[in-house]
């Protein structure tokens, strides 16, 4: 059985195919103001890796915040509910997932069967996103990747406001211009946003073992900040971090 | 066909009727020069009952205008950029920004131009409240007043009765001031026996309310929320009024008919909610939307307790409709008597002022009690931006759920400011909870 799964979120298109419970193919493609380019073309990807036609998929189930801009899937399923069947699939210990994508933060409770017992959202602040890091990095003119390399270098503990993005940009802002340098400015950005998050997952009682995932997941600096911001010994991140949801909705289709 | 039978309110038409005469009085008011008595609607009503007036309740107009909005946006983004405007900031109550949008604009949403007051009353039951009437009467140029007020505490935290004693006589002695200022400003004689009737309507009328609410215990629930906020705007309104106990005395026969015949509120009752703070009143389609799933919220500490007068029965554990003078066997003869009956009944009932002020144990007692004698299977919170007084405690509530097991939903959002609601997010989080408690929709 051939089953496909996709995740349209607000910036990346994400398309996994399963082929007899094995991924066979994976795409990617960056989403601009219009998902459909993007869809077509993670769909292209995908499809070429597994090596297969459109019409060879049995069944789509597809997740997203962007969803409703595309068309050709067969069911639709919650980003919470694609992150715990993913999760679960993969590493069945997991009990608190975090995923952090480009425009939202979730905290998932998953219960022994891989069910969501509860979860949270970050509202309508940015702080607490993969948006804010990355509007950050530009800020510090490195790439996202080089700004989680760059916090890495730090050890200091600067507090900035994790409240709010806007506020917290201004901060930057005002430590570059103190000539603060780079790694710790880097840093600090890390650890507002994480103690965003963390406060976002206690609503939810964080519980080991716990994955990150999710775009922003990628940054190195994030994950330290994290880590320490939940007071955790262990953290798993699983191989194609961001394909986790699209991975959970293709599971679903094999259902 | 849905699992239960449903037939609408009989007495949905009246509450319809009384809801607009209170505002057609004071638009005839307005236009005949009569006394206006304005201030926000949890204040003591009863206190200006002394005269013929007709009171203006700043929250439940500034509902109204956020649902106006829906039709009409100058009646909900126009009032609020009419405040901005003057320089009152995004982050303070948004009752009191539409309001002052309202009087900054004179207009007034039940039409003509915006009522100004004789003199403003107002009750310090939040940080709001104290400032928010103070601005209005000072753009009015009308008097104010403001009667401090310190509830007792939570049943958990045992308080002495000598400081329950000592609230209850430092808001008595506010009253009686009070009552001389008003006769001050007005030029008016204060009379008494309206008063004391007032008193006695006030807490009977807010009493039958609670006992209306006690008999959504039932299954199915016999009003779901959104009904319920058409039918507690009675008490918040004019519950000093004796047309108020004489519509809840009609309503709780027929909910308890309701009961006894097994009619439902919604025919497809299987996932009873509660919910958080005060709703968005512009996308109150929301409550609808649970109803897709077979959810239903039938009720809150808000609804159930706003204008409502509940007790805490040590022996039984939980809280129970207070018991109004006539009920405890007192006759109320004095002004001072009525004045001192007045400070307990609203010191000691009116339970959801109680969590503006004291969050923790207290609140979540109560919540407890509606979850377990409401039979709740889970709850949604409203983390509202409007109010910064029901907002007190929502995320230790949440966590004290998450720590139970019960499932919790939260969504942000603002009672009446438009701008501050994401009805496709909410609506998101809304198929996600659905999601993780097993329900899907129900098939047409």
């Amino acid at each position: 059985m051939i089953t496909a799964g996709a995740d349209v979120g607000s910036k990346t298109v994400k398309v996994v195919i399963l082929k007899d419970g094995k991924i066979a193919g994976k795409g990617i493609a960056i989403a601009g103001l219009e998902a459909e380019g993007a869809w077509e073309n993670a769909w292209a990807d995908a499809l070429k890796e597994a090596g297969i036609s459109r019409n060879d998929i049995n069944k789509t189930v597809a997740t997203g915040a962007r969803l409703k801009e595309v068309k050709g899937f067969d069911e639709e399923m919650s980003m919470v509910t694609a992150d715990a069947m993913a999760m679960h699939k993969l590493n069945p210990e997991i009990k608190t997932v975090l995923d952090v994508g480009a425009e939202e933060g979730r905290a998932i409770k998953v219960d022994k069967d891989g069910k969501v017992s509860d979860f949270a959202v970050n509202e309508k602040c940015a702080a607490g996103a993969g948006a804010f890091m990355e509007a950050m990095s530009r800020a510090m003119q490195v790439s996202i990747e080089q700004f989680g390399e760059e916090a890495l270098k730090s050890t200091a503990n600067l507090p900035i406001n994790a409240q709010c993005a806007v506020f917290a940009e201004s901060e930057v802002v005002s430590l570059v211009h103190e000539e603060t340098p780079r790694p710790d400015i880097c840093k600090a950005v890390c650890d507002g946003v994480s103690d965003r998050l963390a406060s976002m997952a206690r609503r939810v009682v964080v519980e080991p073992k716990v994955a990150f995932v999710g775009g922003a997941a990628k940054g190195m600096g994030l994950r330290r900040s994290l880590k320490e911001a939940l007071e955790l010994t262990e953290v798993y991140f699983p191989d194609d971090i961001e394909f986790v949801a699209a991975y959970g909705c293709a599971l679903k289709a094999a259902e | 066909m849905g699992i239960y039978k449903t037939e609408p309110l009989k007495c949905w038409g009246k509450a319809k009727e009384l809801r607009l005469g209170v505002y057609e009085g004071i638009k005839k008011a307005r236009d005949n020069g009569t006394m206006i008595v304005a201030g926000g609607t949890e204040s003591a009503i009863a206190l200006p009952a002394g005269f013929d007036m007709d009171f203006l309740g700043g929250e439940p107009y500034g509902a109204s205008c956020a649902f106006a909005g829906i039709q009409d946006p100058s009646w909900n983004r126009g009032l609020m950029e009419a405040s901005e405007a003057a320089s009152y900031p995004r982050d303070m109550c948004a009752y009191m920004r539409i309001g002052i949008g309202s009087l900054l604009s004179d207009k007034f949403v039940f039409g003509g131009k915006y009522p100004v007051p004789t003199f403003n009353l107002q009750t310090h039951i939040c940080d709001t409240h104290g400032k928010w009437y103070q601005i209005m009467s000072d753009i009015e140029g009308v008097p104010y007043n403001c009667v401090d007020y310190v509830p007792y505490e939570w049943e958990t935290e045992n308080e002495s009765e000598e400081s329950k004693r000592l609230k209850r006589v430092y808001m008595k002695d506010q009253m009686l001031d009070v009552i001389d200022w008003m006769e001050k400003v007005s030029g008016k004689k204060f009379d008494d026996e309206k008063f004391i009737n007032a008193v006695n309507w006030e807490c009977e009328s807010t009493s039958l309310w609670a006992q209306c609410c006690m008999v959504n215990q039932a299954i199915p629930a016999v009003m779901d929320e959104k009904m319920m906020y058409s039918l507690y705007i009675i008490a918040v309104l004019m519950r000093q009024q004796k047309a108020a106990v004489e519509f809840y005395k009609v309503l709780l026969d027929e909910l308890k008919d309701r009961a006894a015949r097994g009619i439902a509120a919604f025919e497809n009752e299987k996932f009873r909610m509660i919910h958080d703070s005060q709703p968005p009143w512009h996308n109150l389609q929301i409550f609808r939307y649970l109803e897709q799933f077979g959810a239903v919220s039938i009720g809150a500490h808000y609804s159930f307790s706003l204008s409502g007068g509940w007790a805490y029965d040590k022996e039984q554990d939980k809280y129970l409709p207070a018991k109004a003078p006539k009920e405890a066997g007192v006759t109320l003869k004095t002004r001072e008597e009525a004045c001192d009956w007045y400070s307990e009944w609203l010191l000691a009932y009116q339970t959801l002022l109680r969590s503006l002020r004291y969050s923790g144990r207290g609140k979540h007692k109560r919540i407890q009690d509606i979850i377990d004698n409401w039979k709740i299977d889970g709850m949604m919170i409203h983390l509202n931006r409007g109010c910064e007084g029901t907002a007190v405690g929502q995320m230790e509530l949440r966590r004290y759920l998450a720590d139970r097991g019960i499932p919790a939903l939260t969504y942000e959002g603002n009672l009446a400011d438009v701008r501050e609601f994401d009805l496709e997010r909410t609506i998101d989080k809304i198929d996600t909870f659905m999601e993780t408690v097993g329900l899907t929709k129900i098939a047409k």
